[in-house]
């Protein structure tokens, strides 16, 4: 499975949903896209922003600082 | 079969915006919602700094009117195009920096590039007539429409019939009389509205979308742009105008303090960019240094740091100096008594 790396550490929301939304614009279904941030809110914004676009949260973890939320890329109609 | 007309909604995430997509959207019309990113959007963001806030949701007003509705939202930056509409307003700005007038006719310009790239059929806002002094007016409805480019494709769900037609209530998109006549500072018909479609806790914001309409906020604005002797700005210099005490004890440099924890950890973020100060003989707040210090201004800068440390009492605290590029000094400095910083420092 292919799997990309977003780093928006220091962003503050909505700046991560938007890294991630410009990003999944580009990627194929079926990918996954690790998005590393520093601002807690992207726990509860990136899940809302999927839930909106209709893509899948597969993973939260927080990671000392860092919160990383891994999601996967659905086909959109 | 009659074809399936689309309409992008602008959505603040308040509650004009949710209700004017979703009057639209029980006719029957696709609906999807745009959110312009400018900047000084008032968002969950500020709320997860500061601490006293944390209890609050800190959820994205946006994302969460969307999810309301079951519509797709996209979030556009639109943070350095935005800087011409407060530098330079045509109309003017309101009671504090916000230009409310340009930046509706900016945002609705946006929208109406966008629904020609993807083929959408009209906007909606949720703009009430007379509901606000300066940009809500009966006069300045056919402004926004004119200047934006949009002109009758731009539907206000809440206020139409207060309106001329717009070619989606003459050619059959929507039913006219199925929208609404509402009009001035009265809150109460938006709030019948939304308790009929059964929505709760929804943002209330009380002076606008943006932090632009905060005096304390728009007169922090003002001093960088005197500071700089110039109109500008980088994101990061407004995001910081949201956290700290910032006192400016000369016009080349201004210190950032952290107010407590959660703006501690914000401000850390920006260690990489900014010299900054933290007591180490003493527990107490880290602080910026926006602007060229001298060593002197660097001692000065630390004794007020000390001051708001907890050794605030003590004859002297230690303050530890950090460069960007890496390098760490130690000042020994004498905590600068409250009655000797000057009131005009305070920003
Ligand atoms: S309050 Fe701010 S975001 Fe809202 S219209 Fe005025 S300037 Fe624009």
């Amino acid at each position: 499975m292919k799997r990309v790396v977003l780093d928006a550490r220091r962003l503050l929301c909505p700046m991560p949903v938007i890294r991630v939304q410009d990003r999944v614009a580009g990627l194929s279904p079926g990918t996954e896209l690790e998005a590393v941030c520093t601002d807690p809110g992207v726990l509860n914004d990136i899940p809302a922003w999927c839930r909106v676009n209709g893509h899948t949260v597969v993973e939260t973890r927080t990671e000392g600082d860092e919160y990383i939320v891994v999601i996967r890329v659905e086909p959109t109609g | 079969m009659t074809k399936q007309r689309k309409a992008i909604a602008l959505i603040s995430g308040g509650l004009d915006s949710l209700l004017a997509a979703k009057v639209v959207q029980e006719q029957g019309v696709l609906v999807e919602g745009i959110n312009f990113f400018t900047g000084f959007c008032v968002e969950g963001h500020t709320h997860a700094i500061r601490k006293r806030d944390r209890a609050r949701p800190k959820r994205n007003n946006a994302l969460w009117v969307a999810e309301q509705l079951g519509i797709r939202l996209h979030i556009v930056d639109i943070v350095e195009e935005y800087k011409e509409v407060v530098f330079n307003p045509r109309h003017g700005y309101g009671a504090n920096l916000n230009p409310c007038l340009d930046c509706k006719i900016f945002m609705v310009k946006k929208a109406h590039e966008w629904i020609r790239e993807h083929d959408f059929d009209f906007i909606i806002t949720g703009e009430v007539v007379g509901q606000r002094p300066k940009s809500q007016r009966k006069d300045t409805m056919p402004v926004v429409a004119r200047e934006s480019g949009a002109d009758d494709l731009l539907l206000r769900p809440l206020c139409a019939r207060n309106l001329p037609p717009t070619r989606p209530e003459r050619e059959g998109w929507v039913d006219r009389e199925a929208l609404y006549d509402f009009s001035g500072r009265s809150r109460k018909p938006q709030m019948a509205l939304a308790a009929r479609f059964g929505f709760e806790d929804y943002a209330q914001p009380a002076g606008g979308c943006c932090f632009l309409t905060d005096a304390q906020y728009s007169a922090k604005l003002t001093d960088l742009w005197q500071a700089r002797g110039e109109k500008r700005y980088e994101l990061d210099d407004i995001m910081l105008l949201k956290v700290g005490r910032h006192l400016r004890p000369a016009p080349h440099f201004k210190v950032i303090i952290a107010r407590e924890e959660g703006e501690v950890n914000y401000l850390k973020g920006y260690r990489g960019q900014y010299v900054n100060l933290a007591p180490v003989s003493h527990s107490g707040p880290l602080a910026l240094i926006d602007g060229a210090a001298s060593d002197a201004d660097l001692r000065l800068a630390a004794r007020l740091v000390a001051r708001y440390s907890k050794g605030r009492a003590a004859p002297e605290v230690e303050v530890e100096v950090r460069q960007p590029g890496g390098g760490v000094h130690t000042l020994k400095v004498s905590p600068m008594p409250p009655g000797e910083i000057p009131a005009e420092w305070m920003l």
